[in-house]
């Protein structure tokens, strides 16, 4: 299975129907993807495809060939955070951060496809993603923040 | 120790912690981790991972004796003046390795960016019973800060001496001591090389008073946050060991299911597969997940069921399985006498629904055999209890078992079992290899433990000038935290009864107090309505505690409880005392006559836990709180039928989103002259009982059951 994750080439031997959530966690070792429900309703494993925000847990491997996946670690560039990411430590807008992730990359789809939202296009783009600490007043604030840092 | 954690106060509704035989937790102790390898030899071997052998050439064994107060316990300089701090509390989110690496770098002056926290590993840091119960920031933070302190102190001590002169010229700073007279100084690491660790915690060291604190007190940023941002931090869930398989269990399709039959013989056949069976646990592992689950998906079990109780009959189960006692009492009677002859009478009861903890990282273990050693790494808010549950399931000492927590994704007092530790070590133990287990969402609101249901029966009254005469106050099964009335009555009758529940319960964030807060606070406002008093009068009249009565007024005032109503809105608050913390909160809820639904419009809330130690971090369990309890206000429950859960998913169990949230402020109050409380659970305990009220406000409908909006229930 040939896949391109974070801009590499990946050949994958793995069956069709495996979760991009497995290849990922499992064969790239890239485990900043969380597992949270198995059946994309909490957004812990959202993934960037082709720009798109999706559930990684409900997606075969066979969905994404020669498609453009983007992961939490593909998000910071050299070790730069990327905005969002700054604008998520500035706002503390995490407790015990296994949400984050998904948060994150959800976010960044929202801000590159809409640089300005308002609050309820936030909320309305991060509707799927669960943070059972509950601090979301706090992610909408930082989603506010990176987009007038970007 | 004057701050040692009390051992009495565990709750009958901290069920886990009794099915586990550990209501009677040892009164040990650090003396133990010291001594058990015998002396000297004890801390090269325990600090071997993190500190240098050289520390052991001053060892003063007569010090050592008293480990249990010793200093290097709890912390060590190392020479390049790096400092690690050690203790057996773990971070699920709270933000205690940010709280109280602030409170050693305040005693100890030293930064706060120097400090590394070992927390929650059974061979590094003191016994420790665990983390729940708010106990961090009232025991915890002053045990680091008297140690830290008295490094400082046998810092400046050792500097005097060096440079022959008196201990007052010289002065503690960023990590160094200073000589004020000659302007010379030396750093923390030049001065321990490693050395005198061992030396005793004074107990009676002076700490400095929180209006001269500079680190702690303010809002540092989450000092491993960078770690979550970008995906690098390792969750239990994220471990990988060479060799290491994956495990997948069969669960019971039922509470009270019993294996009668296993075909194994498909999955036995797939390749790389094992099939482990010891007695009627039964689980597979294989390298990869999707193997290990399609093994579990070959095999076939037969079951046999047993009856159980449903959801449709829960309270009348509980009411009837109930311990009875407390009926002769002379408060009983006098309870029912002063009822009997009151103007105002006031009698109603509430349902309280199971609801699940749902972190969003589930479970989760790894279990490694490495030749007599256990080495189990997990998400568990008690790292040594699950280290004496691995104990008793393997008959093996706990000094071959070590327990590492890695910072975990969450718990909400749902993680203080070892049930994926000993699941993985059994696995890892049969496969000869090691094993990580993972519970699936579907697991985890199925075979963790719940929050209890419960009925509670509430029987009051007041006299025509408004004041409580009687209080008789009735918890079934749900539990006793919270359950003691903070308003002045005449006759008090009080009890908890335990039940025989059908589901697996235990401790839940602030144990039984929301649910019985949800009670007395709903009852105390329906008394005021019923007086036509105003509801925040009626409270100030028949409280005692000032603390109480001005997180009341802040609420109210912020929120303007006085003002002006629109249409179909309606006002409802509540407050609650609870492990230190004073909170009240507002509700404006807005109703829809047409589609009969309610929404809600903003919540207030107010909360003193006596000197705040890092306010961002304090608003954010707040914050935290006062939305998680939005959940099990209005939607949060488990349903079960004949033994099976029927909603465990996400799709199924409603939990707040972002569309959910409601305008929210908070409002803290600082009282640096009261000791810090903790603050991560009593917030969470007013928001159902002021939306229940502001629901009543504006519907005159009372809705006495918790989730409130569920219909049919």
């Amino acid at each position: 299975m040939e896949l391109k994750v974070n801009g590499k080439n990946q050949s994958l031997d793995v069956p069709a129907h495996t979760p991009l959530l497995q290849a990922l966690r499992e064969s790239l070792q890239l485990t900043g993807t969380k597992y949270g429900c198995g059946e994309g309703a909490c957004g812990a494993c959202m993934v960037l495809v082709d720009g798109t925000p999706t559930p990684s847990c409900i997606t075969p491997v066979s969905n994404v060939r020669n498609r453009e996946v983007i992961t939490i670690e593909g998000i910071s560039v050299n070790g730069k955070l990327h905005a969002v990411q700054k604008a998520f430590l500035a706002e503390e807008a995490l407790q015990c951060g296994y949400c984050t992730p998904g948060m994150i990359i959800s976010a960044v789809a929202l801000l590159n496809k809409n640089p300005e939202p308002t609050e309820s296009q936030i909320k309305e783009a991060m509707q799927r993603n669960v943070c059972r600490c509950c601090v979301y007043p706090y992610i909408v604030k930082a989603i506010q923040t990176a987009s007038k840092m970007k | 120790m004057k701050d040692q954690e009390p051992n009495d106060i565990l709750y009958p509704e901290q069920y886990e912690l009794y099915e586990n035989g550990q209501s009677l937790i040892k009164p040990h102790t650090r003396r133990r981790f010291f001594t058990l390898l015998g002396g000297g030899v004890a801390a090269a071997f325990t600090f071997s991972d993190v500190l240098s052998r050289e520390v052991l050439s001053s060892l003063d064994l007569q010090e050592l004796r008293e480990a249990e107060d010793s200093i290097a316990a709890w912390l060590h300089v190392h020479e390049d003046g790096k400092v690690t701090v050690y203790t057996g509390k773990v971070e699920v989110g709270q933000n205690i390795r940010t709280s109280l690496a602030q409170a050693v770098a305040e005693e100890l002056e030293c930064d706060v960016h120097s400090i590394e926290m070992i927390m929650g590993d059974t061979f590094l840091t003191p016994y420790d019973r665990g983390t729940f119960g708010s106990r961090t920031t009232p025991y915890m933070a002053p045990q680091l800060r008297k140690a830290a302190a008295s490094l400082r102190v046998y810092f400046e001590q050792s500097a005097a001496k060096q440079w022959k002169t008196d201990v007052k010229n010289v002065k503690a700073q960023k990590g160094s001591i200073l000589n004020t007279r000659s302007g010379r100084s030396v750093s923390y690491g030049r001065l321990s090389e490693g050395r005198k660790l061992l030396h005793p915690v004074n107990e009676e060291v002076s700490l400095k008073s929180a209006s001269d604190w500079k680190v702690a007190g303010s809002s540092i940023p989450k000092i491993n946050g960078e770690d979550f941002v970008t995906g690098r931090h390792i969750y239990t869930s994220d471990m990988t060991l060479p060799d290491m398989l994956h495990g997948k269990l069969l669960r019971p399709p039922a509470y009270g299911a019993r294996l009668v039959n296993l075909d194994a013989r498909r999955a036995e056949a797939m390749s790389g597969v094992q099939v482990h069976r010891i007695g009627d646990f039964v689980g597979v592992t294989a390298a990869d997940i999707s193997t290990a689950e399609s093994a579990l998906f070959a095999l076939r079990a037969e079951w046999e069921f047993t009856q159980q109780p449903s959801r449709s009959e829960i309270f009348q189960h509980l009411k009837k399985h109930a311990s009875v006692s407390g009926e002769e009492d002379a408060s009983k009677k006098a309870a029912e006498t002063m009822f009997q002859q009151s103007a105002n009478k006031l009698e109603q009861s509430f349902e309280i629904h199971y609801i699940a903890h749902a972190p969003l990282e589930p479970r989760a273990a790894l279990a490694q055999w490495d030749g007599d050693i256990l080495n189990v790494w997990t998400g568990t808010q008690r790292p040594f209890g699950v280290q004496e549950e691995l104990e008793r399931e393997f008959n093996i000492s706990k000094e071959k078992i070590r327990v590492r927590m890695p910072d975990t994704g969450s718990g909400y007092g749902g993680k203080h079992t070892g049930d994926a530790a000993i699941e993985a070590a059994r696995l890892a133990k049969s496969a000869g290899k090691p094993v990580k287990l993972v519970w699936t969402r579907e697991e985890e609101f199925t075979w963790a433990y719940f929050r209890p249901a419960g009925l509670i029966e509430v029987r009051s009254s007041t006299d025509t000038t408004g004041h409580l005469q009687s209080w008789e106050f009735h918890n079934y099964n749900s539990g006793g935290a919270g359950i003691r009335s903070m308003y002045r009555s005449k006759a008090d009758h009080t009890r908890f009864h335990s039940s025989n529940s059908p589901l697996r319960q235990g401790s839940y964030r602030a144990l039984a107090t929301p649910a019985n807060t949800f009670a007395r606070e709903s009852q105390i406002n329906d008394h005021a309505i019923l007086l036509k008093e105003d509801p925040l009068s009626f409270r100030l009249k028949n409280l005692e505690d000032p603390r109480l009565k001005h997180v009341l007024q802040v609420a109210a005032d912020t929120f303007g409880w006085k003002s002006s109503k629109k249409e179909n809105t309606g006002y409802g608050l509540a407050c609650c005392f609870d492990k230190g913390g004073y909170m009240a909160t507002c509700a404006e809820v807005q109703y829809n006559a047409e589609n009969k639904e309610v929404k809600v419009i903003k919540l207030v809330g107010a909360f003193d836990c006596g000197t705040i130690v890092n306010p961002k971090h304090l608003e954010s369990q707040i914050m935290g709180c006062m939305l998680q309890g939005l959940g099990f206000s209005l939607y949060e429950y488990i349903d079960f039928r004949d033994g099976k859960i029927l909603n465990p998913s996400f799709s199924h169990y409603k939990i707040p989103r972002f569309q959910d949230m409601p305008d929210i402020k908070i409002v803290m109050v600082d009282r640096k002259d009261e000791p810090a409380a903790g603050a991560g659970e009593t917030p969470i305990t007013c928001v159902a009982p002021a939306i229940r009220n502001a629901i009543f406000d504006a519907t005159k409908e009372k809705i006495n059951r918790l989730p409130m909006l569920v219909k049919g229930l």
